[in-house]
């Protein structure tokens, strides 16, 4: 395949995977994040500690930086879970920027400079792979009691509460998860790009990721894979005119909000059940038609032969 | 004493800064329960109003001066009606305000890195950069005006909003938006009102922040910081907006001097991160408590 083309579909797995995590907490939860890509760092950061320092294998630099990035994770959300949801996203902004600073300021692991030399262990099979079980786990989880538990923390907490759904749980299950997901995503970034530096990972990355959950519509598994794989292309077919590439995505931002808050899905999902219903309705307007077709000819007839 | 003393100066100058683009921050929550994360790239518009007006209009710095902050305000005014007031109108949840503000912060960014460019640009000289030596310390012209115009600018606001009736229904609406309404309190008008006062503040903070560093597109990150302050004070209330930059900015230059000026910047997120642990209403800000 083509370098440049692998390059790119590498590089849209790894933000399905993060966005994958964040489709769970912003789109299913309700909650909104500043911060993920300050897990994205902890989880690259980790991986490369336990493949490029111990030399263990690169599975055990994806699990550890999942294990990171929740640990982490959990630390955050006990402390700020309980407040308004406000308040959680400006915790989660300024958590992800300490912990950029932090990397910035620490000279063990390259500091701003950045740490080269990490194994280029990243490649488009695992990526995908890793992509198919993502996808799988959060369907399955959103679909199961948990899942409908915090949709209902997401459309009325009040009321989920009164409903007797621990809504402290579910919103800490839901930051747990996308964080493990970011963690993933980040180690993955890390080991294809051979190299990483704390400034990949600033606010800019957090709200690109949010974008594209808010553009593949919040609640949609499905809107969030086509959001991954659109934006991360799109970006590449729009490098002629790359300095407004910003500029029309910051539009496209308000506009979505004003016009079209559910986003390109909006809480539809492409399912092979959808794509049966689609058919079956389809195929329903046909025999509908072609009945009617039957009844007029049959009307006419009946007029010819009076 | 006197290497102390120059801190807290220098802290007082950059934390009246501050507190301008916090109060436009809190001004807005106080309103809206939002964060309006597209005040940066208005304070950042400010700086830009502020160079152009000197250097291509070569207009004297008053004039310069309120050329921006009457540009800032229509600006914010503007971002109100096309981002937000749709949002308000359907009663959207605080969600879709804050993604919109990320919006249209993202679009103003762009769009002056897409037209203006995104290289530093340097004020001219407008004041002496002798410093003023009060004793042992020394404090900078540029420094103590920006000193003076920001407090006089927040005694103004404090003035309108308790003295004046428009102020009454500010204070009205930031307690209860819908009694105020039933009140016969135009609530559009106030909306408006608050965007055009955290603008005029923006413009002002935009034109100090660039005169006493550069002026370039990625200048609405400070306000990070800013906002940080606001959340210190207590997220929604003026006074501690004040205090908040003030504080920040004093305990910033503390570390910068004492520790180490990398650790500047990760200081204040370390108090952002404590605050929001330990007493997320801040200082003094209103009890948050979730409206049912």
């Amino acid at each position: 395949m083509d370098a440049y083309l692998e390059g790119i579909l590498i590089l849209s797995g790894i933000n399905l995977i993060a966005v994958m995590g964040l489709c769970l907490l912003t789109g299913f939860a309700g909650l909104f994040s500043f911060g993920h890509a300050g897990f994205m760092a902890i989880g690259a950061y980790t991986a490369a500690i336990f493949t490029k320092m111990l030399g263990l294998p690169f599975v055990f630099g994806i699990a550890a930086s999942a294990v990171s990035a929740a640990i982490v994770s959990w630390l955050i959300g006990m402390a700020t879970l309980k407040l308004k949801g406000d308040y959680f996203c400006i915790a989660t902004l300024g958590f992800g920027e300490a912990i950029r600073l932090i990397l910035d300021n620490f000279q063990g692991l390259g500091g701003s400079r950045g740490w080269p030399g990490i194994p280029a262990s990243s490649t488009l099979l695992n990526i995908v792979i890793l992509d198919i079980i993502g996808v799988v786990l959060i369907a399955n989880l959103v679909r199961s009691r948990h899942g409908r538990n915090m949709i209902a923390v997401r459309e009325e907490e009040l009321a989920a509460q009164v409903a007797g759904i621990n809504t402290y749980k579910y919103k800490m299950l839901a930051l747990v998860i996308s964080a493990a997901y970011a963690g993933v995503a980040g180690a993955l970034l890390g080991h294809y790009m051979t190299f990483i530096q704390p400034k990949m990972f600033s606010m800019v990355k957090s709200t690109e990721l949010t974008i594209i959950v808010i553009f593949g519509g919040l609640g949609s598994i499905s809107g969030s894979v086509i959001g991954a794989v659109v934006l991360t292309f799109l970006p590449e077919l729009l490098r002629v005119v790359d300095k407004w590439r910003l500029v029309a995505y910051g539009m496209a931002v308000i506009a979505i909000m004003i016009g079209r808050p559910r986003g390109l899905m909006g809480g539809f999902e492409l399912t092979p059940a959808s794509f049966r219903k689609l058919f079956a309705e389809r195929k329903a307007a046909r025999e509908i038609k072609a009945a009617s077709r039957l009844y007029s000819d049959d009307d006419s007839a009946q007029g010819a032969g009076r | 004493m006197a290497q102390f003393l120059q801190q807290i100066v220098n802290g007082l100058s950059i934390g009246s800064v501050y507190a301008l683009m916090a109060v436009g921050y809190s001004l807005v929550y106080s309103i809206m329960n939002f964060s309006n994360f597209a005040h940066g790239g208005v304070i950042m518009f400010g700086a830009y109003f502020g160079f152009f007006a000197m250097t291509l209009l070569k207009l004297p710095f008053l004039a310069a001066f309120a050329l921006s902050f009457t540009g800032t305000a229509l600006l914010a005014l503007l971002i109100e009606r096309i981002a937000y007031k749709p949002l308000r109108e359907r009663r959207a949840p605080f969600l879709y305000f804050i993604i919109s503000a990320m919006g249209a912060s993202i679009f103003l960014e762009n769009i002056v890195i897409a037209t203006i460019g995104p290289t530093f640009r340097t004020y001219p000289k407008v004041f002496s950069r002798t410093a003023i030596a009060l004793g042992s310390i020394a404090v900078g012209r540029l420094d103590l005006i920006m000193f003076f115009v920001s407090a006089i600018s927040l005694a103004l606001l404090v003035l309108f909003i308790e003295k004046t009736k428009m102020g009454k229904a500010i204070q009205a609406s930031a307690y209860n938006m819908k009694a105020a309404a039933l009140m016969g309190v135009n609530t559009d008008q106030i909306v408006m009102i608050v965007f055009i006062l955290g603008g005029i503040l923006a413009g002002i903070a935009g034109v100090f922040f660039g005169m006493k560093y550069t002026v370039y597109p990625q200048i609405g990150n400070i306000t990070t910081k800013s906002f940080v302050a606001a959340v210190f004070g207590g997220l929604g209330s003026l006074p501690g907006a004040v205090l908040g930059s003030v504080l920040l900015g004093i305990i910033e230059t503390m570390v910068a001097g004492y520790l180490s000026s990398q650790f500047r910047d990760l200081i204040a997120f370390v108090i952002l991160i404590a605050v929001l642990v330990f007493r997320p209403s801040g200082i003094m800000g209103k009890i948050s408590e979730e409206k049912a």
